[in-house]
């Protein structure tokens, strides 16, 4: 299994290894990371670029511009396991030749979220995209870290409801 | 419970009810009060307000019901949660776990629907067998154990901030009847239960307690009585009948998967809607090949759930809907009843919220890139509300047993349901009104969301006057046994436009009423 962690990796170490993927991650010799290298994702039973695909076709089908590359990636890290290898390698696969139809070398080499978007909706259908959007539902959304972006303020009953802290605090009607 | 009785399997003296949620919850308590030994069958396990969770997905986990059930139909729930017809819960108390709270009498012309309504092409309208006049004083019991604000001397509910906004849209569109409604959530406390703290989660079980349940309320009162056993992971396979044509008792599996046979004097069903005419057709016999009570051939069909959908907005600043009553509030101008709008039968505007979590699952279920995450990006300045209105009973959206079977070897229950076309008119006015309320205070968009998976689910047993109309009388017994009752929202005939519970305790606790008579007449 893959896991994520924040290393001390330098960016320039990073770099120093790395293959560009998209601008949005580096991926490198069993990882990929930001590329601040603020975080990185160890990748195990699928290739750097299959993770980094993964990663970019995430961030497109759910695309938040306030919530980070590090939240997507716990999303889709569990597609980093032998169980999910062949579905992945497959699935990419078959977005990549999606891509290569629209122009471009692979999926990550389109450059505007829209060109990405287009070829995502030429295999919405496919069980290996509608598999990848219905695992970002919960894996996504349901990161509690991921809450106080959006404002939601989760579990309230530990400080005894909103009874005393806003529930009728509305100021602009 | 220490009190709680224990009965054996070959004790035929017992009344035997499968279910314990708002009728089968309520049933077990009013006959155990009365003096009736009753066992009650849980397909579920036990939870109480320390065991909830304050926790979208952590909590559907814990209550909801996951067994297999499949769907068909054109009604879009097929497609988006194909699995999942329903979001109702499998634990002691059942869906009193999760509902909102709302309780609300039917108005009197929806007890005669057919003939208020007049015949409508497709829809298999019935009279109820009953009226407003002989269900008034169920209906106050009802409210007196449920506590419902506003009746009696319990005062409303303060309004949060997603009833704020709701309110004052409604208002600038003219719209009367608007207020904290009538819940049964604890506005002072009362019945050893506190009044409500605003903490939100309403549907995932009240930690406080101050929503009314039966699973710590009328569950724990019949143990008390010493009349009352719950059995709890006890799935009912069959129910039994004699050469007479009987009902003898029921087959069950326990939690460890062994089958016992529980013996009965009466069996009264409430699984709900689903379950109910599931196990009356998994019951089928050669003395009853299409199924107990089935006679008339109406077990499973007239299947209803409300014609709902949500509408959500957003403003330029924040609402923080999520915070408080989950339902805070309610308009029933429109649920009236008023052909010139297009429709028959009525509709109520009721607030709901939803967690982030759920949102992002039921906002747009299936829908991705950024039409539907820059609404998401602004949860924060959302309010919402429901619809619920009366749906058109249609002969063919029903229960049929599925070619899946459950763990146990069971046909899981198939649920097939299109929207009739007064259906889709109540929905699309009600989209209309909605949105409208909101632009009325400034929404810079708004969402006309589709329904979640059921959360009312009614019909495929219904009650009717004569034997082939329907599955039960007047009291919810079987018209072809008389030993055998519905206790759940499958015995209505007809939905109306309000939330179902009161309307299900109110029948149960009259039921039981009845019940107890017969068997003390010697008639049961």
């Amino acid at each position: 299994m893959s896991r994520l962690r924040k290393q001390g990796l330098t960016r320039r170490a990073l770099l120093s290894r790395a293959v560009a993927a998209g601008g949005l991650a580096v991926a490198g010799a069993g990882f990929i990371a930001a590329p601040d290298a603020a975080w990185a994702v160890e990748v195990t039973a699928i290739t750097e670029h299959q993770m980094a695909t993964l990663l970019q076709m995430a961030r497109d089908i759910y695309p938040h511009d306030r919530v980070g590359d590090r939240f997507y990636a716990i999303a889709i890290k569990g597609y980093d396991s032998a169980e999910h290898r062949a579905m992945v390698a497959e699935g990419i696969e078959m977005l990549d030749a999606a891509a290569r139809e629209a122009g471009f070398d692979n999926y990550l080499a389109a450059g505007w979220e829209a060109e990405r978007v287009a070829i995502l909706r030429s295999i919405e259908d496919s069980v290996f995209f509608q598999t990848v959007r219905g695992g970002l539902v919960t894996g996504l959304y349901n990161q509690k870290e991921v809450w106080p972006i959006f404002g939601y303020e989760g579990e309230s009953f530990s400080q005894g409801g909103y009874i005393d802290r806003g529930f009728d605090d509305i100021d602009w009607l | 419970m220490a009190n709680a009785a224990r009965f054996e399997l070959t004790d035929d003296s017992v009344v035997v009810i499968i279910g314990t949620g708002a009728g089968g919850g309520v049933l077990a308590y009013e006959l155990a009060r009365q003096g009736v030994k009753v066992v009650a069958l849980e397909a579920g396990g036990r939870y109480l307000p320390e065991d909830y969770i304050n926790d979208e997905w952590d909590s559907f986990g814990q209550l909801a019901w996951t067994d297999p059930r499949t769907t068909s139909g054109d009604w879009r729930v097929a497609r988006d949660f194909s699995g999942l017809p329903a979001w109702i819960v499998k634990a002691v108390g059942g869906t009193t776990t999760h509902w909102a709270g709302a309780s609300l009498r039917f108005q009197d012309h929806e007890w005669k629907a057919l003939t208020t309504y007049g015949a409508v092409e497709g829809a298999s309208l019935l009279d109820w067998p009953i009226d407003a006049a002989e269900m008034a004083p169920w209906y106050e019991k009802a409210e007196a154990k449920l506590g419902v604000t506003r009746t009696g001397n319990f005062p409303g509910l303060p309004g949060n901030n997603n009833y704020k906004v709701f309110e004052a849209g409604a208002k600038a569109l003219g719209y009367k009847q608007v207020s904290t409604g009538r819940m049964a959530i604890n506005s002072v406390d009362n019945d050893e239960r506190p009044a409500c703290q605003q903490t939100g989660f309403c549907f995932q079980g009240c930690k406080w307690g101050a929503k009314w349940s039966a699973a710590y309320t009328d569950i724990p009162r019949g143990e008390a009585t010493g009349n009352l056993e719950v059995r709890e992971h006890s799935h009912v396979a069959r129910i039994l009948h004699d050469n007479q044509g009987r009902v003898t008792g029921v087959e069950y599996f326990d939690r460890d998967g062994n089958l016992h046979f529980q013996a009965a004097r009466i069996v009264a069903l409430a699984g709900n809607s689903f379950e109910s005419p599931r196990l009356l057709l998994n019951s089928a016999s050669s003395m009853f090949p299409d199924g107990l009570a089935n006679s008339s051939g109406q077990v499973g069909r007239n299947y209803m759930r409300h014609t709902t959908g949500s509408v959500y907005a957003i403003f330029e600043k924040p609402v923080r809907m999520w915070r408080g009553t989950t339902m805070a509030g309610i308009i029933q101008d429109e649920a009236r009843h008023d052909p010139s709008r297009g429709f028959v039968g009525g509709y109520e505007l009721e607030t709901l919220a939803l967690g982030l979590p759920f949102m992002a699952a039921f906002l747009d279920p299936g829908a991705w890139g950024r039409e539907f995450t820059s609404a998401l990006d602004h949860y924060e300045n959302m309010a919402g509300m429901w619809i619920v209105g009366e749906d058109m009973p249609q002969s063919t959206n029903r229960v049929t047993l599925s070619d899946v079977e459950d763990r146990f070897g069971l046909k899981v229950a198939n649920v097939h349901f299109s929207d009739h076309p007064n259906d889709i008119a109540m929905r699309n006015h009600a989209y209309r009104q909605g949105q409208a309320i909101y632009r009325a205070m400034g929404a810079t968009r708004t969402l006309p969301t589709p329904p979640y998976p059921s959360t009312h689910n009614l019909g495929t047993n219904r009650m009717s006057e004569r034997p082939e109309d329907g599955v039960v009388n007047r009291w919810g017994q079987s018209h072809d046994i008389p030993n055998l009752f519905v206790s759940d929202g499958s015995q209505f005939t007809t939905g109306a436009a309000e939330n179902p519970t009161l309307t299900i305790v109110a029948l149960a606790i009259r039921q039981a009423d009845h019940i107890a008579r017969e068997m003390s007449a010697g008639n049961l």
